[in-house]
């Protein structure tokens, strides 16, 4: 697991730095899957028995890194959709999705 | 009644879903937020007289027991800022009238603006590091809106930056909770405290610590994060800017605030020394910038930078003349903040310009204008007995007492650059020869300048009063220095 | 976008209807089993995307008059609101109550005030959903 999320951070950093705003926006993507992947493996107990705990039961994993990747996810997709809408947006105003084309401040214009 | 505490979270909450049912009519929007403004701010003066009488307020959300549930605490602190951030909306909300435009009022400007004071009253509200993290998004969403409203150029260029930034950030943010999770298996602030202090600060938990101070030092623009800040805050129009500048970095100050006082302050050679280390490079850093530019939103930018670097220096010193310093340094910056910015805005509306080297001579048509810039200015700066001074001072003196005599001296100086920096703009835009100005008609000259001055005012009462706000300030502070007053409030239930 | 693809369009007819009642099914799971109205209500917006996918936009909105701000606001009224309610019994907030009904059909069933809640959060998702995707469908 930990090999997986070292990968997803790898190539979301990769993806991040790269110039192609649509990449970046991937990137992001990949990014904050590999942070909800951690919260799971930070859990106290693991293991694949369901997070339900009963009189009966003496096997369970942790439910609140569940309830918080839930909540993360949730997050992440609204924040994913509002940057993929404003990449849109910019590059039809702008004509361009080169993030290097996109530097400088206005002094500079 | 219990739930006291979260109407200030609600208040907004509750006038944005009602702003969203009818989005274009702009008078009824206008209406609604004021009505749920002015709610807010009482409902937030009840609470802050609430705990000063009573002590800190907590409630644990859904009734479950104190650890485990999502917990809301009010202390001096947080219900301090949350009236403060009240108040500085409501004023920004009536200088929205004359100066964002039909257009982006029509475009849901009034209920972003909500959504996000809902996300920062929220955020100084909570007692839970993941929830702490949902208001955070919350305000970061509304303020992604308030960025790109409008949608100019260079409004979507700047935009895409700062949403970047923020959603790396917040990564790291989650990334750091789930590593603070694995470690003491809590989320509640009360509770890793606790456990924090049994299990003593290990090498895992400093680098935890650290990492925290770099999220919310990524939000709160110190030193070598802060680059985002001065273009992506100079693309919006200037009531967002005044927003943002007066709240959106003080998040996530208060943040550090609460985090190294309260869940890590058992390493202080360590943290305490970087974080000194860093905010007096942020000092540094927003003194070149305020200095180099001759642009009126710049500078005043580059004076936020300056002012998180003090503030946390005060916090950095752990005793109480410095923490109290910071207190109210922080109340003071946020009001000082808000207003500057709203009277950069006047003199843009005058001038139709922001270049300090294309206006001049505005003192003999608009003298008001000009005498409310100095005292703002004073106020800045720390000229006694305006609001600035006292926080100064409490932090100079912290930092004597701690040794830390560089430290003192260095934000002593800083506060010479500061009004040097303000009054830049006073002799070019107030003084010299008049020059040819686009001019603006009396009735918007007013709906700007009259919310402006009034937070002028206030900030000038924040100073005077001084005295009467001192009990508030205290507690506040001590909470910070002892935190095991606040430990005992939420977890006692 | 026109298409004009035969069986693309009578699927949809029938799948739209599944997929709905799907969707409706997850939601009133999510008490006791996985489900809810997150999941739920990005079912009925892939539903509704399946529709936009099959036929146009025009004919969508002509089908369905649905202004989804405004179901966001419902949906947060909604949820808010239920939340809410507990300030009027004096309990800390979001504190809910349950109580076992009969219902005709169903038999003996648990209500909750959470179900309201979820029907909030369920309206929400559809309408933000469906909100993002026309943003950025409408224009071409």
């Amino acid at each position: 697991m930990s090999v997986i999320i070292g990968f997803l951070f790898m190539a979301a950093v990769y993806l991040i730095l790269s110039r192609s705003l649509i990449r970046v926006v991937i990137g992001t993507g990949l990014l904050s899957h590999g942070a909800h992947l951690l919260i799971l493996t930070m859990g106290g107990f693991s293991g694949s028995a369901p997070p339900v705990l009963e009189d009966s039961v003496t096997d369970f994993v942790d439910p609140l890194p569940q309830a918080l990747i839930l909540t993360a996810i949730v997050i992440s997709f609204g924040v994913t959709a509002v940057f993929l809408v404003m990449a849109y947006r910019a590059y039809q105003e702008l004509e361009t999705d080169n993030m290097t084309l996109l530097k400088g401040n206005d002094e500079h214009d | 009644m219990i739930n006291l505490l979260l109407f200030p979270v609600l208040i907004p909450f509750l006038t944005a879903m009602i702003l969203m049912f009818f989005p274009k009519r702009v008078s009824a929007q206008r209406t609604v937020t004021v009505i749920g403004m002015i709610a807010s701010v009482i409902s937030s003066a009840i609470l802050l007289y609430t705990v000063m009488r009573d002590g800190v307020q907590a409630v644990t959300l859904g009734s479950w027991p104190a650890p485990f549930g999502i917990t809301m605490v009010s202390d001096p602190l947080s219900a301090g800022l949350v009236l403060t951030s009240n108040l500085i909306t409501l004023a920004i909300v009536f200088y929205s009238f004359r100066s964002i435009g039909a257009g982006r009022e029509k475009h849901f400007y009034y209920p972003a603006m909500m959504f996000m004071l809902t996300g920062v009253n929220g955020a100084f509200t909570t007692g839970d590091i993941f929830n702490l993290f949902v208001f955070f998004e919350v305000l970061l969403m509304a303020s992604y809106v308030l960025i790109v409203l409008g949608g100019e150029k260079r409004q979507l260029r700047e935009s895409i930056k700062y949403i970047l930034v923020n959603i790396v950030s917040s990564a790291f943010f989650v990334t750091t909770v789930a590593m603070l999770y694995s470690v003491t298996g809590t989320l509640n602030m009360a509770d890793i405290a606790a456990k924090v202090s049994e299990i003593g600060q290990s090498g895992i938990l400093t680098v935890i610590a650290v990492m925290l101070i770099l999220v919310f030092g990524l939000k709160g623009a110190i030193f070598p994060l802060y680059f985002w800040l001065p273009s992506s805050y100079a693309a919006p129009p200037v009531p967002v800017l005044a927003l943002f500048g007066a709240l959106l970095t003080k998040v996530g100050v208060y943040a550090i605030m609460r985090t190294v006082t309260l869940l890590f302050p058992h390493d202080p050679g360590f943290t305490h020394e970087m974080l000194m280390i860093l905010s007096i490079l942020t000092v540094v850093a927003g003194c070149i910038g305020a200095l180099a530019y001759f642009d009126l939103k710049q500078i005043v930018i580059y004076n936020i930078i300056i002012a998180v670097g003090v503030i946390l220096f005060g916090v950095s010193q752990m005793n109480m003349a410095g923490l109290e310093g910071a207190v109210f340094y922080l109340i003071h910056d946020m009001f000082i903040k808000a207003g500057l910015f709203m009277l950069i805005g006047v003199i843009i509306a005058i001038t139709g310009t922001s270049n300090l080297r294309e206006m001049g001579g505005l003192l003999k048509t608009y003298p008001a204008l000009a005498w409310t810039w100095l005292v703002a200015a004073f106020g800045l700066a720390g000229i006694p007995p305006l609001s600035g001074f006292f926080g100064k001072l409490l932090i100079t003196q912290g930092a004597f007492e701690a040794g830390n005599l560089w430290g003192g001296i260095i934000i002593l100086a800083s506060s010479l650059i500061v009004l040097l920096s303000v009054i830049r703009i006073f002799i070019h835009a107030f003084w010299g020869e008049p020059k040819p100005v686009k001019g603006t008609s009396k009735q918007i000259y007013r709906g700007l300048f009259v919310p402006a001055a009034l937070i002028t005012a206030l900030t000038v009462f924040y100073g005077v009063g001084t005295e009467w706000l001192r009990p508030v300030m205290f507690d506040a502070a001590e909470i910070l220095h002892q935190p095991s007053i606040y430990i005992d409030a939420v977890l006692k239930e | 976008m026109r298409s004009s693809d035969v069986i693309i369009q009578t699927t949809t007819k029938v799948v739209f209807y599944i997929i709905f009642l799907f969707a409706i099914h997850i939601f009133f799971a999510g008490h006791y089993t996985p489900g809810g109205g997150f999941v739920g209500g990005l079912l009925t917006a892939s539903a509704i995307v399946l529709l936009l996918l099959a036929f146009d936009i025009r004919t969508v909105k002509k089908a369905l008059p649905i202004n989804y701000t405004v179901l966001i606001a419902t949906g947060l009224v909604l949820a808010l609101g239920t939340a809410s309610a507990s300030i009027l019994f004096n309990v800390p907030f979001f504190t809910h109550a349950y109580d076992y009904f009969t219902l005709p059909l169903f038999g003996e069933t648990s209500l909750h005030s959470a179900m309201l809640f979820d029907l909030g959060v369920y309206l929400v998702v559809v309408g933000a959903t469906m909100n993002i995707i026309l943003s950025i469908g409408s224009d071409d």
